[in-house]
C-alpha cells in the first residue's frame, strides 16, 4: 500500500487506478493499532477474550467494555474504534430482535453475520460517510452449534474456528493454531485465550491493561455471559504464570 | 332473492371503551383544613373486582386527589396530573399552588373533549392564603371552589345529606343565632364517616375500606379528638408547611 | 359470487342466533362498502380462552387455567397453553382472544430480551413491571379503539415480595389476593375468597392446589366453554413451574337423577 493516496483517498465512493478503496484500508489500519481480540470456536462452546488497553488511570476498573451481548446465545468482540463497535453491536442486536419478530426464534450466527456484513459494506459505498473503523468477533452457540464469525471494515465476513484481530493478531494467530481447537472444552479454551492475550501484549510499548472474556458454553446454557469470576482469577493467574516461564 | 338484509336486524356491536367501576368520593373544607374521602371498593356490575383499590392520591404537602368514575381512565389521570406537577416542580423549585393545580386538571381534563376521561375530580387541600378548598370537576373540565361534594355511585345520597349538614339547608337556626361558616375537625370528620358507613347500607357498589385523607393549613395541629383515632402522617417535603394525614377505616364488605 | 356464506342469507328470521353460530354470526350484509379503503379494527374475539383463576398462598403465588381454545361454541383446540412464563418472575395468564395474547407473548418475551440485552445493568422486570406495561399496552389500545379482547392475570414473586393483579382491554387494573376472569369471576371467585381470604400466609402448596383445582371443577361442571384438561403455574423464590397438562377428575352420576339428563323419559 503506497503510504500517499494522490488523492484517491479522500471518499469511499472512489476507487484508485490499480482498483482500491483506501478509506477502507485505512479503517484496517484503526483497528491494527487497536488491543488485540481473539476468538476460540472449540468442541462445546466459543470463548471470546480482549486486551483491553487502559489509556487512563483514573478509569474505573471494567469501564469501556469490549464484549457486548447481542443477544442471549450471541455475542460480540471489537477491535478498533470503540465507538463503532458500540454501534455495530446495536445494529446486531437490532437484527437479532428483528429475526426473532420474524421467525420466532433465535436468530443463526450466520444469518447475522450475513445482515452485519451487508450493513458494514454500505458504509464503503459513499462519500458522505465513513467505513466502520473496527472489526468485530461474533460468538454463538446456535442451531448449528458454536460458530465464529469475524466482519472486516470491507464488510466481508469469514466463519473461523480460531480469530484473532489488532495489535497482537500475528502472533495470536500462531498461538491459536498450534491448539487442537475442535478436541478443547469451552473451559480449557478459557485458559488458553486468557494466556494468548497475556502473551501477546507488549509491556514494553503499552502500559496497562485489562483482560475481559466470555463464553458460551453448555456450563453456560447457551447464553453469552462473561466468565464467572472465580474461573477469570483463576486463568489470569494461570496466564501470568505462564508467561513468566516463557520468558 | 329478496333482499335478506332487511328482515336481519341490523345489529351493532360496537366496542366500548369505558366501564363504570362504582364507588364514592366525598371532600369537605373547613376553615383550616380539609377532608378527602373515598371508599376503596372497585367493582363492575354486580361483581366485586378488588375490596382494596384506592381512589384518593396525594399530590403534594397541600394537595390531595380523589377520582371516580371509569378506574382506567382514573389511573391514567392520576398519573399524568403527578407527571405534570413534577414538571412544574423541577422547572419551578416548589410545588405547582392548589389553584393552579384546579386549572391544570381542568385544562387537561377538557384536552379530552372529544374522547373524555370517564372520571369525575374532587381535588381538596389548602390554598395559599390557607384556607381549606375543594374543587370538584365534571369530566370535561367544568369546575368550581366548593365548600363540600360528594361524586360516584353514591354522590345522589351522600350529596343532600351534605348539603343538610354543611351548610345547613333546611336547617332554621335558633333564635338570635346563626350557623357556623365552618365546622370544626372532628365534626367534619364524624360527617364524612356517617357519610360513608350510610352509603355503605344503601348502595352495594360502597363498601369494604375508608380512606380519609386530612390536609392541615400551616401551623395547626390535629385536635386530640381526632388524634386518638391515630392517623398516619405523610412524610412532607418542608417540615414547617401543610401537614397531610391518613385515616383508615373499615367499611361493611357485603 | 360471493365467498362469504355468512353473506348468504338465512332460510328464516334469526334476530336471534339459533345455532350459536357467534362469533361468526349475522356478519354484515354490506361487507364489501366496509372494506373499502377503511382499517379494520379488532371488535369481537374469535378463538377464545375461558377462565384464568389465581390466589396467594404462603410461598407465593399460583395460577391456573384450563387448555381449551374455543371457536364460538366449538371446541375448537382442545391443547392451548393459556399460562406464559415471562422472564424469571413472572406468569401471565390470558383469558379472551388467543390470538391477541399469541401478540403479548410476542411484545412480552421481546421486552424481556430486549432490557437483558440492551441494558446490561444487571436489572430484571419482574411482575410488577410486566403489569405496569401490560397496562399501558392494553390501555393505549382500548384508547385507539383497537383493543386487545383479553382478560389477563398477573402473578409473581421477586425480592420476596408477592404479586398479583389483573387488567383487561379496557386498561382496567386490580390488585387482590384472588382474582379470576371470565365465567370465573361470578363462579370461582366467591369460592376463592371463602377458602383464602385471610389465610394467604398460611396456605401450603397442596392446600392452594386442592383450592384451584375445586373452583376449576366448578367451572368445568357450568362453564361450557370450559374442558378438563388444566395447568398449574406456581411462581416462588424458586422461580416459575408450569405444571403439564393435567386432568380434571369429575363424577357425573348424579346427573341420573335430573329430569331430562338421565334415562327417565317423563
Amino acid at each position: 500500500m503506497t503510504s500517499i493516496g494522490t488523492g484517491y483517498d479522500l471518499s469511499a465512493s472512489t476507487y484508485s487506478p490499480d482498483g482500491r478503496i483506501f478509506q477502507v484500508e485505512y479503517a484496517n489500519k484503526a483497528v491494527d493499532n487497536s488491543g488485540t481480540a481473539i476468538g476460540l470456536r472449540v468442541k462445546d462452546g466459543v470463548v471470546l477474550a480482549v486486551e483491553k488497553l487502559v489509556h487512563s488511570k483514573l478509569l474505573v476498573p471494567g469501564a469501556n467494555r469490549r464484549i457486548q451481548t447481542v443477544d442471549r446465545h450471541i455475542g460480540l468482540a471489537s477491535s478498533g474504534l470503540l465507538a463503532d463497535g458500540r454501534h455495530l453491536a446495536n445494529r446486531a442486536r437490532d437484527e437479532a430482535a428483528n429475526f426473532r419478530d420474524n421467525y420466532r426464534e433465535p436468530a443463526p450466527l450466520k444469518a447475522l453475520a450475513d445482515r452485519l456484513g451487508l450493513y458494514v459494506q454500505a458504509y464503503t459505498l459513499y462519500s458522505s460517510v465513513r467505513p466502520f473503523g473496527c472489526s468485530a468477533i461474533l460468538g454463538s452457540i446456535d442451531k448449528d452449534g458454536p460458530s465464529i464469525y469475524v466482519i472486516e471494515p470491507s464488510g466481508v465476513f469469514y466463519g473461523y474456528h480460531g480469530a484473532a484481530v489488532g495489535k497482537g493478531r500475528q502472533l495470536a494467530k500462531t498461538e491459536l493454531e498450534k491448539l487442537k481447537l475442535s478436541e478443547l472444552t469451552t473451559r480449557e479454551a478459557v485458559f488458553e485465550a486468557a494466556r494468548i492475550i497475556h502473551l501477546v501484549h507488549d509491556d514494553a510499548k503499552e502500559k496497562e491493561f485489562e483482560l475481559e472474556m466470555s463464553w458460551i458454553g453448555d456450563e453456560t446454557n447457551g447464553r453469552h455471559v462473561p466468565v464467572p469470576q472465580d474461573l477469570f482469577e483463576e486463568a489470569d493467574r494461570k496466564a501470568k504464570e505462564a508467561l513468566e516461564n516463557f520468558e | 332473492m329478496p333482499d335478506m338484509s332487511a328482515i336481519v336486524n341490523p345489529q351493532q356491536r360496537q366496542f366500548n371503551p369505558y366501564a363504570e367501576n362504582g364507588g364514592t368520593i366525598l371532600a369537605i373544607a373547613g376553615a383550616d383544613f380539609t377532608v378527602i374521602a373515598g371508599d376503596t371498593r372497585q367493582s363492575e356490575g354486580y361483581s366485586i373486582q378488588t375490596r382494596y383499590a384506592p381512589k384518593v392520591f396525594h399530590l403534594t404537602d397541600r394537595a390531595v386527589l380523589a377520582v371516580n368514575g371509569f378506574a382506567a381512565d382514573g389511573n391514567m389521570f392520576v398519573k399524568k396530573v403527578k407527571q405534570r406537577l413534577e414538571w412544574y416542580r423541577h422547572a419551578h423549585a416548589k410545588d405547582m399552588p392548589l389553584r393552579a393545580i384546579a386549572r391544570l386538571i381542568q385544562t387537561m381534563l377538557y384536552a379530552q373533549r372529544f374522547f373524555p376521561y370517564y372520571v369525575y375530580n374532587i381535588l381538596g387541600g389548602i390554598e395559599e392564603d390557607g384556607t381549606g378548598a375543594v374543587y370538584s370537576f365534571d369530566p370535561v373540565g367544568s369546575y368550581e371552589r366548593e365548600a363540600c361534594r360528594a361524586a360516584g355511585a353514591a354522590q345522589s345520597l351522600v350529596q343532600p345529606f351534605l348539603d343538610n349538614q354543611i351548610y345547613f339547608k333546611n336547617q332554621t337556626p335558633a333564635q338570635g343565632s346563626s350557623h357556623p361558616a365552618h365546622l370544626p375537625l372532628p365534626d367534619v370528620l364524624s360527617i364524612v364517616i356517617d357519610s360513608f358507613t350510610s352509603a355503605t347500607e344503601r348502595h352495594i357498589e360502597v363498601g369494604d375500606g375508608l380512606e380519609m385523607y386530612i390536609v392541615l393549613a400551616k401551623g395547626r395541629t390535629l385536635p386530640d379528638a381526632v388524634t386518638t383515632l391515630r392517623p398516619q402522617e405523610l412524610p412532607s417535603s418542608a417540615g414547617d408547611g401543610e401537614r397531610v394525614f391518613v385515616l383508615k377505616r373499615d367499611l361493611k364488605k357485603d | 359470487m360471493d365467498h362469504f356464506p355468512t353473506n348468504w342469507g338465512r332460510p328464516k328470521y334469526d334476530g336471534f342466533d339459533t345455532n350459536a353460530t357467534y362469533p361468526f354470526h349475522d356478519h354484515g350484509h354490506n361487507q364489501s362498502a366496509a372494506f373499502a379503503g377503511a382499517t379494520q379494527h379488532t371488535q369481537q374475539p374469535i378463538v377464545t380462552g375461558t377462565s384464568v383463576l389465581a390466589i396467594k398462598y404462603k410461598d407465593g403465588i399460583m395460577m391456573a387455567a384450563d387448555n381449551l381454545a374455543s371457536y364460538g361454541s366449538l371446541a375448537r383446540f382442545k391443547g392451548v397453553q393459556r399460562l406464559h412464563p415471562i422472564g424469571d418472575y413472572t406468569v401471565v395468564g390470558a383469558s379472551g382472544d388467543m390470538s391477541d395474547f399469541q401478540y403479548l407473548q410476542h411484545v412480552l418475551d421481546g421486552l424481556v430480551i430486549s432490557e437483558e440485552i440492551n441494558a446490561q445493568d444487571g436489572h430484571t422486570l419482574g411482575p410488577a413491571e410486566i403489569h405496569e406495561y401490560l397496562s399501558q399496552v392494553m390501555y393505549s389500545r382500548r384508547s385507539k379503539m383497537n383493543p386487545l379482547w383479553n382478560s389477563l392475570l398477573v402473578g409473581g414473586v421477586k425480592d420476596g415480595q408477592r404479586f398479583l393483579a389483573y387488567v383487561d382491554l379496557l386498561g382496567v387494573t386490580y390488585f387482590a389476593s384472588t382474582l379470576a376472569t371470565g365465567y370465573g369471576a361470578y363462579i370461582a371467585q366467591p369460592l376463592l375468597r371463602k377458602a383464602v381470604e385471610g389465610r394467604e400466609n398460611t396456605l401450603t402448596e397442596p392446600e392452594a392446589r386442592g383450592i384451584l383445582e375445586e373452583a376449576l371443577r366448578v367451572l368445568f361442571y357450568r362453564d361450557a366453554r370450559s374442558i378438563n384438561q388444566y395447568q398449574i403455574a406456581t411462581i416462588t423464590a424458586n422461580g416459575v413451574d408450569i405444571s403439564g397438562s393435567l386432568k380434571l377428575e369429575t363424577a357425573w352420576g348424579f346427573a341420573e337423577g335430573i329430569r331430562g339428563y338421565g334415562s327417565q323419559t317423563q
